[in-house]
């Protein structure tokens, strides 16, 4: 993708994002995968003459952002909002040392939680690590505002954050698209001790450059084109920023509106000039009272959260009921069986987890698709913090409860989650000797945000091929002296190392290595589905109680059990359907009346 | 017809609605339409409920739709086509694919699928076209055009002309190009009369 002429394109936040960086000149970006950022720099690493990785985590991507922002370069770094917390450490200080090359950080919240384990509200960085915020409203607005973003890293010598949310990141708008230009700094490598190397006595003459910097980013907010009044009535005035903006258009086209591209800092002349001139102020947000806090703390009189909902997202129905605006009727929720995710027919977690729901162990869990074992019928996962938490969380519980909790914990974790933040983890529970059993779940790829690659499996994001971390090995070298590894997918088998290595009075891992089933080479694998045998089949549930989506359970009355010729008391028997069926065989284990078969050649 | 409205694509996840909403979307904007849709990616996707909003007229703000606000729902199964039901009004107009999928708690034989449950979006004056997809794809000669055949139903509402969508369909989909444009047309006769 060379070609750059001025037209418009259907693209989502996250495409516009990556369009947007590349036009701006990007040359480096770093991230880690998150709903909702990860398409981000999928689509940026398609781009010509832009160098695009994975990291390891958030930390590491902003880290690796910040060097290439010391050697001049525009350069951008991807994450969702609970990544910020992983990188915050870079983050805080980068705001003392600032950099050469433009640096923005994209920051993607999840207000609802549609794919998170909290919908904290990143703004709050914002005010905490004394960085300037740029939101855009939808994809639209990203080009321009991301231009802006890198020129105001580089006027302002600071990293600046664009804040997304799920409804701006994964919603596709019409966007007008230009050319690539160059970033203004020359890449090379200086020395800039005093700047670069945040020693104390360094640092605090830096705190002074941040406070230098604030009248003027003030001043820059005040002028900014993207903070702007539209007149309409001006009884009610609305002050709003970012999705919420649309959502107060929709219901209130009508009303005065001060709406706010950067949201911080704030324009805060603006900000008592709009205030002037409506009747009542009503700050409109979702998530915290960010903005209404600030207002307020201007000594502006305004309301917000007595009216607008702090939690969950915000849409224009909402919006309009809670400013007393009429809705219209709306028809009640049918009661329905509800439809949660579940894992695919085939995923090697589910066996994991039947062994698991059979070992009656407490289950330090972790974040990925293997969360979903937490759901009946498995139901085998009893914490879920967030990435990287469940060692630490199992050492925790073992220390607490002394030996007694031997064989009662297990702690469970993906390959890519292991690598983000489980392998320190790892390192104390061998340290401070605890008897943990570690079970790494290798599926070979990062699968919950859709097969992105990572240090364990053979490839980078710009598809070449890459060291593949040996995990056995590298649990042996921090001290694990009992690494196992099982094919998950043998339930008998892995119930049987589960159980001796619960066992042990020392830390232990196990590996639990099958390939995820969305995998290609998965995919094009010529695959023998499974039957039931309806005769042979007494209806025990084992099968059924895997929660594969291939296999139903159709319940028999005592009549038609008769029949079937079976027992009146069997209360139904299960079938698997075959174009599901990916043939991996779990089924087949757990089911002791050998009722399941392969479907024979034709 | 109007030259705005609500069409909410519903079903579970891995059936192809995100392809469908794309479809519409290209054919309304080809048409000087200003559309917007709102997709969720992510845990959502392994198999759970799906929904995609897409809104269409001459300036869109926000890119979700109201809950009562849906002109349009296109739902891959007839479960979730109920669903959805607090997003539809009196008038709207529902194209249901007939395919029952057992959520896990019918399938492992906690809860029984619900029966009749287009009847309580007819009982409330939604207009309602129940298609078996599967079986005009499969007359058609390929499976995997069931979604294009209920965007071919869908199609006589919108204000967009079927020759607009043809092109769209022709550009957009590389692979059995001739079977798809059949299953549009299929499905855009069933609603054809009713438009």
């Amino acid at each position: 993708m060379t070609q750059a002429e001025a037209e418009k394109s259907w693209l989502s936040g996250n495409e516009a994002i990556a369009r947007g960086a590349w036009e701006a000149g990007v040359t480096v970006a770093a991230g880690y995968p998150g709903t909702p950022s990860t398409e981000i720099l999928e689509n940026l690493s398609k781009y010509d003459q832009v160098y695009c990785e994975w990291a390891p985590n958030e930390k590491v991507a902003l880290e690796v952002a910040v060097g290439a922002s010391f050697a001049g370069a525009r350069v951008l770094a991807t994450m969702k909002h609970v990544g910020v917390n992983v990188a915050a450490d870079p983050l805080f200080t980068a705001a003392y040392t600032g950099g050469r090359g433009g640096l923005v950080i994209i920051t993607a919240d999840d207000p609802e939680m549609h794919s998170s384990q909290n919908e904290q509200d990143n703004r709050n960085y914002a005010f905490a690590a004394k960085l300037p915020m740029l939101e855009p409203s939808d994809p639209s607005e990203v080009i321009p505002m991301l231009a802006h973003a890198f020129a105001l890293s580089e006027k302002m010598d600071t990293p600046v954050f664009f804040r997304t949310t799920t409804r701006v990141a994964h919603v596709k708008g019409q966007v007008a698209t230009g050319a690539r230009k160059t970033g203004p700094v020359e890449i090379k490598l200086e020395k800039m001790p005093a700047k670069f190397v945040m020693l104390p006595g360094n640092a605090r003459i830096r705190r002074q450059a941040i406070a230098e910097r604030w009248p003027p980013l003030i001043d820059f907010a005040e002028n900014y084109s993207g903070n702007r009044i539209e007149w309409g009535d001006r009884k009610r005035g609305i002050i709003t920023g970012g999705i919420s903006y649309l959502y107060v258009k929709e219901a209130f086209p009508e009303i005065s509106v001060l709406k706010l591209g950067m949201t911080w800092p704030l324009p805060e002349k603006m900000i008592r000039y709009f205030a002037d001139q409506v009747d009542e102020l009503i700050i409109v947000e979702e998530l915290d009272p960010f903005l209404e806090t600030h207002i307020k703390a201007m000594g502006i009189k305004c309301t917000g959260k007595e009216m607008i909902p702090a939690m969950g997202e915000l849409n224009s129905f909402i919006v309009k009921k809670s400013l007393g605006g009429d809705t219209g009727e709306v028809f009640p929720p049918v009661e329905l069986p509800p439809r949660p995710p579940n894992m695919c027919a085939g995923c090697p977690h589910r066996g994991l987890f039947y062994s698991l729901s059979k070992a009656k162990v407490f289950v330090s869990g972790d974040i990925g698709c293997y969360t979903l074992g937490f759901l009946p019928p498995l139901s085998a996962m009893d914490s879920c913090v967030c990435m990287g938490a469940s060692i630490g969380v199992a050492h925790g519980l073992n220390k607490a409860l002394g030996e007694e909790s031997r064989g009662k914990t297990v702690a469970v974790i993906g390959d890519s989650t292991f690598i983000h933040s489980g392998i320190t983890g790892l390192v104390n529970t061998v340290y401070n000797k605890g008897f943990s059993t570690v079970i790494i779940l290798d599926n070979r790829i990062t699968a919950m945000t859709g097969h992105q690659q990572n240090p364990a499996s053979g490839a980078t994001l710009m598809g070449e091929p890459a060291n593949a971390i040996n995990f056995s090995e590298l649990a042996r070298a921090v001290g694990v002296k009992h690494v196992t590894t099982i094919n998950p997918h043998r339930i008998n088998e892995s119930r049987k190392i589960i159980k001796e290595e619960l066992d042990r009075p020392e830390t232990s891992v196990i590996i639990s290595r099958a390939p995820c089933v969305l995998l290609p080479s998965e995919r094009n694998r010529i695959k023998i589905p499974l039957n039931t045998d309806k005769e042979k089949c007494t209806g025990c549930s084992a099968c059924v109680q895997l929660g594969c989506p291939a296999i139903r359970w159709y319940p028999l009355t005592p009549e038609e059990a008769k029949a079937m010729g079976k027992k009146e008391k069997q209360k139904g028997y299960a079938e698997i359907a075959a174009e599901m069926c990916v043939g991996c065989g779990q089924c087949l284990e757990v089911c002791k009346f050998e009722a399941i078969t392969p479907v024979e050649d034709k | 017809m109007k030259a705005s409205g609500n069409i909410l694509f519903c079903g579970v996840g891995g059936q192809g609605i995100l392809l469908a909403s794309e479809i519409t979307a290209f054919a309304l904007l080809e048409s000087g339409l200003d559309a917007k849709k709102s997709e969720v990616h992510g845990m959502a996707q392994r198999g759970g409920s799906v929904v995609a909003h897409l809104r269409y007229g001459e300036k869109v703000y926000s890119p979700l739709i109201d809950p009562g606000r849906a002109d349009f729902a296109v739902s891959f199964e007839i479960m979730e086509a109920a669903r959805y039901l607090p997003f539809l009004h009196k008038e709207s107009k529902v194209i249901v694919n007939t395919q029952q999928i057992a959520p896990p708690a019918v399938a492992t034989g906690k809860m029984t699928y619900p029966a009749n449950l287009l009847d309580e979006l007819r009982n409330k004056g939604i207009t309602v076209f129940d298609i078996d997809a599967f079986a005009l794809a499969r007359e058609v000669g390929e499976i995997r055009t069931a979604n294009i055949a209920l965007v071919g139903a869908l199609s006589s509402f919108l204000p967009v002309a079927e020759e607009v969508f043809i092109s769209v369909l022709k550009t957009r989909i590389p692979r059995k190009l001739e079977e798809n444009l059949q299953a549009f047309k299929q499905g855009r006769e069933i609603t054809s009369k009713a438009a």
